[in-house]
Order: C-alpha cells, then structure tokens, then sequence
C-alpha cells in the first residue's frame, strides 16, 4: 500500500475527505515546488499533484498553460523534477502523484519513468492524454512498483468506459467536474456533476473531483458527492498573484489551508 | 473518448452507406471540380530526360488545393450528426480556407485557429476565410503556428463537444481522423491510376509528394497499396537541413512520440518535449507527421526523404518556367525531389507527382525569400 492508498484509508476512517492541491513543477522555480510541497502538508493538504510541464499542454487551460510555458522556459527538466521529490521526500511524507502529459514519459520510457518515479518517492502518476486503453504498459509498470495509475472520468463518459476506468485505477478515480479544460469557473453545473452518482456505483475505489474548483463553497459541496476535491489553476493563479514576493510560499499556503480548511 | 467513439461509429456507417457515398461525390465532382487531370508535363519530363512526369493537377480544384475534398467529405459527416458549427486548425490557410468554404456552403458557423505566426505569413487566406464568414482565431501561446493551432482547437472541442464538430485537416489527430481523412483523400489516387493505366497502360514505377501532416500523400498512395511494384516517396520539409534541427521532418529523422492522440514521427528534446518545426512552407511546418506514413516507413511500403527550403524554392522556380504552373510552396518540395529521383534511377521511369496545391498564396515567401 502506498502513501495515496494509506491516506484514503486514514481519511475514510475519520470519514474526512482529501483535499489534493496542484502545483506546475518548477514554477517558478524548482525550490519554490520543493517548499510549498513542504508548506501546504502543514495547511492541511492530503494529497499533492505535481505537474511536469509540458510544450503542448492540452488539456489545461491559459494559467496553468503560462505556467508551463514559464516553467520550461527557465530550463525545468525531468531529471530536476525527480530530485525535487527526492528533497521533498526528506522533509515530508505528503502522498505526491505526478500530472504528467505522455510524450515526456514515452521518450523516457514507461518502466523507466515509472521505476524512477518509485525510487524517487512518488506514489502516483495522472497522464490526462492516454487512454487506458492504451496504457498497458504503463499500467503494468505501476503494478510492479506500487505506484497508483489514475484515469480520468468525464461528464461524457460512457458507462461501459467508467467500468473501464475503474478497472485500470488505483489509489483514486480523477472525476473532471466539466466537459473542456483546467481552469477556474464560477459555477460548476450540477448536470456535469450527475454522472459521479453513477460511476459511485460502479466502484468502491476513491473518486475524486476536479477542473474548475476555486472556492470554499464549491470545495464544500463537490466534497459532499465525492472522495476528494482537486484544486489547480486557483492555486497556481495565486502563486503568479505573489511572483517576485519574499513570503510567495507563505502566502500561497495561505491561500491553499482556508480552501482545505472547510474539509 | 465519448466524442471519438461516437464520430467512430457514425463514420464506420456512413462509408457503408450508398446515399452518403454518392451525396459526397456528387460534390466533388460538380462543387470542387474534379475528376482533376493527370497532365503529362512534357517539358518537365525532357528537362530530366529519364523521367516521365506526370502531376495530378490537385491545384485546379476550388479554392486551390487537396484539402477541400477533405472538408467536404466531413462536412457532410457533421451535417448528418446534427452539428451547428465546426472548428478547425490551419497552418498555411489552405485547410482554414476549404473548412470556410465547405462550411459557408451547407450554412454551419465556422472558428478557425491560426497562429499568429502564420497569420501573418498568410494574409491573404486570412482574407478569405473572413469574407465566406468564418471566424479567425488568433492564436498567441507556443509557437505561434499550425501545432498550436491544433492544440487550441481540441480545447474548443472538449469544451465545446455538443454542438460542435472539429474538422481536421490532415491524416494525423486521434482516431478515426487519419483513417477518415484519407479515405476522402483517396479520391486523388483512385483517379491518378485509372488515368495513368488508361495513358500508359501500365503502372506508374514512382509517386511523389510532399509530407506534413501528409493528407495529399496518403490520398495518392493508400490507392496503391497493393501494386507492389509501385514506389511511394515521401517528402518531408527539412527546413535548413536536417543537420542543423531547424526542419519539420520527424520520419527522416527517425524520432517517434506521442502527440494530440497520435503516435507517430515527432520533433522533441532529449525530455520529450515537443520541438517547433522549421519549413519555409507554413502547411509542412508541423512537428508531427500522420501514423500510417509512420507505418508505412516501418514496414518499408514508402519512403521519406527530406528537402529543403531553398532546394524547394527551386523546385518552385522550376516548375513556374518550365511547365507555366506555380506550385504551392509545400508542394515544390515534391517537385524538388525530380531533381534526385532523376539521379538515383537506373533507365526510363515513369513518376506521379501530387502537384497538391497552387502557389499564389506564396509570392509574399517567395519575394522575401529571394
């Protein structure tokens, strides 16, 4: 059992849910990711996504988009990614997964990415642009080195795939709160949230939602139908909000305790 | 996923389906004009002594390229799944301008994302697109060019999926679009051998034509598949030479990944980033390249070669002298590579160029290129 499953249990048996926060690896640098992964375990975050940025970010909307873009700009690679984690890992235990898009993991190699992912201390991998269908490798790679594979499910998704899905996952199912890309809205349509009941009753495994969540209220009530509440572009736009500033990490974990606050 | 399972479905029907078969030709021939002429170029043909060359005049058709009988051919598909707009990507224009056309044609709303970069390069296709009613949008983030484009277009259609369709415009993307696209491209190669066995009364020994994403190649190839003793070249845009990483062809430089639902050729960094492509000609300035020619390459069935900028513009001037046609600056790339064909072959051969698309778009690149 890793460290996203041991959560999940530890927070089911409290009957809390998991508050999982984003941030864009190396933005806008390397140490910053080093000590917000540090701060937001004290500001209550359970589970931390880790986003390797990536030249086509498809699925992500313009503030994560800049924030890539910023990231690789200032010559952020992979190899200083996974020493990032192995510093974190000597001052936390946060349960980190990886948001990576495909390309960067198929050059290096799904058992090799995978293997050193492990070594690292990474506990989970999320790829938004590959399939289940077609991750039989990579699946097979975080078998082996226990680290947990989370596919997404959409407002879209047919039954027959949400089966799928929770097959292919482990540690938790990634429930996209509205059909499009990353990024902050005002309300997040209760017809785009129906879809969750039914995939609830397909699995036992943790399903957690994301996309779009930047308040309080929408952490509070998306939490009520579900395991967790993933929030990223807020996050980010607040540490693009606090650039330049000496307590940046301070203030972004600020930010970051009153959203995992109400959970 | 919903979304290409569904086109997926409705497509795997509608090829089957008598009505829509004969509705899609019936548009082609009387809308874009085509049967298209296979021309015996004469003076090309001389000018090398051992080739006979032979264009497939895809110029001629309306609006001036290949691609519209690809966006007809989906047009139609969205119009039977009950779609109000399509979307489309667009490097040089060509594709923006025959998704505008077919799309002013059946009455849907049309958004076409181009790179700022490429907007710049193509004004007067901008022009166009606006003036049959489409929506041009700029596109500011990456490269400011044709992946981009791509990448800003699937945003759409995720967002957007209900009531709109996204219109491809070449045979990469994620399934079933390299397979749709050129089963409506394959039109040119249908013709270009029934024509060529009707002059020659045999088969042609080479075809020819340039490769981005690689529409107008498989369109002329996949007819072929099974004549064995027919070679398929394809040429790729190699910038300033392949040397020098400035070009915009991953299969000569055999780097393979993964990138907007497609695995096949792609330009990237030893991490796996996606790399800008470089070409003179904005429709090969793509870092991908369509699967099936991935495929092809694998199991040796084509080949790819690579030309570069400048030998393109002479390939251009060439054809414009000698033949009185001035080719689209991607296509003068295929036109290029007579030159070496002309000295790798033993004896008389017999060559069918896909001449895709005609120039005019590019005097501006051709004026401050030379």
């Amino acid at each position: 059992m890793n460290r996203i499953e041991r959560k999940f249990k530890i927070l089911k048996e409290r009957r809390k849910k998991a508050f999982i926060a984003f941030i864009t690896a190396g933005y806008p640098s390397l140490k910053t990711t080093e000590d917000l992964a540090v701060a937001f375990e004290d500001a209550g975050v359970d589970i931390l996504e880790i986003g390797i940025p990536f030249s086509d970010p498809l699925a992500d909307g313009p503030t994560i988009q800049a924030s890539s873009f910023e990231s690789l700009k200032r010559g952020t690679t992979l190899a200083g990614i996974f020493d990032t984690v192995v510093r974190i890992r000597k001052r936390s235990q946060i349960p980190i997964a990886l948001m990576t898009y495909y390309n960067p993991v198929f050059h290096f190699g799904d058992e090799r990415f995978i293997s050193r992912a492990a070594q690292v201390g990474v506990d989970g991998v999320i790829v938004p642009d590959l399939p289940p269908d077609e991750a039989k490798g990579l699946i097979a790679s975080c078998r082996k080195n226990d680290v947990a594979s989370i596919f997404f499910i959409s407002p879209t998704t047919t039954e027959a795939r949400m089966k799928k899905v929770a097959v292919s996952s482990t540690g938790f199912i990634y429930y996209v709160s509205v059909t499009g890309v990353t990024g902050e809205r005002k309300q997040v349509s209760q017809r785009q949230i129906r879809p969750l009941a039914q995939a609830r009753g397909l699995t036992d495994k943790p399903i957690c939602v994301g996309f779009g969540i930047s308040t309080p209220e929408q952490v509070r009530s998306l939490s009520q139908k579900s395991d967790g509440v993933i929030v990223g572009s807020a996050i980010v736009r607040e540490v693009t909000r606090n650039l330049g500033k000496k307590d940046l990490v301070q203030r972004t974990a600020s930010f970051v305790k009153r959203l995992a606050g109400v959970l | 996923m919903a979304m290409l399972e569904e086109l997926e479905a409705v497509y795997r029907k509608l090829k089957k389906d008598a009505a829509f078969k004969e509705e899609f030709r019936s548009f082609l021939n009387e809308y874009a004009g085509r049967p298209t002429n296979l021309y015996y170029a004469s003076h090309l043909s001389k000018h090398f002594g051992n080739l006979r060359v032979y264009l497939k005049r895809e110029d001629s058709l309306h609006t001036g390229a290949h691609k519209i009988n690809n966006t007809l051919g989906q047009i139609l598909v969205a119009k039977r799944m009950g779609k109000a707009r399509v979307i489309a990507e667009t490097g040089a224009g060509q594709h923006g301008v025959a998704t505008a056309t077919a799309a002013a044609l059946f009455g849907l709303k049309c958004d076409v994302y181009m790179g700022v970069e490429d907007i710049h390069r193509q004004q007067l296709n901008v022009l166009r697109m606006k003036l049959m009613g489409a929506r041009v949008i700029p596109v500011e983030s990456g490269s400011k060019t044709l992946k981009d484009a791509m990448n800003e277009a699937i945003r759409d259609w995720v967002t957007n999926v209900e009531d709109t369709f996204y219109l491809i415009g070449t045979v990469a993307g994620p399934h079933p679009y390299p397979v749709m696209v050129r089963d409506f491209q394959s039109v040119i190669g249908q013709e270009a051998r029934r024509q060529f066995l009707k002059k020659e009364n045999a088969l042609p020994d080479y075809l020819l034509a340039c490769v981005g994403g690689g529409s107008n190649a498989m369109g002329l190839f996949h007819p072929f598949l099974n004549d064995k003793s027919v070679k398929m070249i394809g040429v790729e845009a190699a910038g300033l030479g392949l040397h020098t990483g400035k070009h915009a062809a991953p299969l000569s430089a055999r780097m393979f990944g993964v990138l907007h639902g497609t695995k096949s050729g792609l330009l990237q960094t030893p991490d796996g980033q996606v790399k800008i492509a470089h070409s003179i000609a904005a429709g090969l300035d793509y870092p991908g390249v369509g699967p099936e020619h991935a495929y092809f390459q694998k199991i040796e069935r084509a080949e790819y070669v690579g030309v570069t900028d400048r030998e393109a513009i002479e390939g251009l001037k060439l054809l414009s002298r000698l033949e009185g046609i001035i080719p689209a600056m991607e296509t003068s790339h295929a036109i290029a590579y007579l030159e070496k064909l002309s000295r790798r072959v033993k004896g008389k051969k017999s060559v069918i160029v896909c001449l895709s698309g005609r120039g005019d778009k590019d005097m501006e690149t051709f004026r401050e290129f030379i």
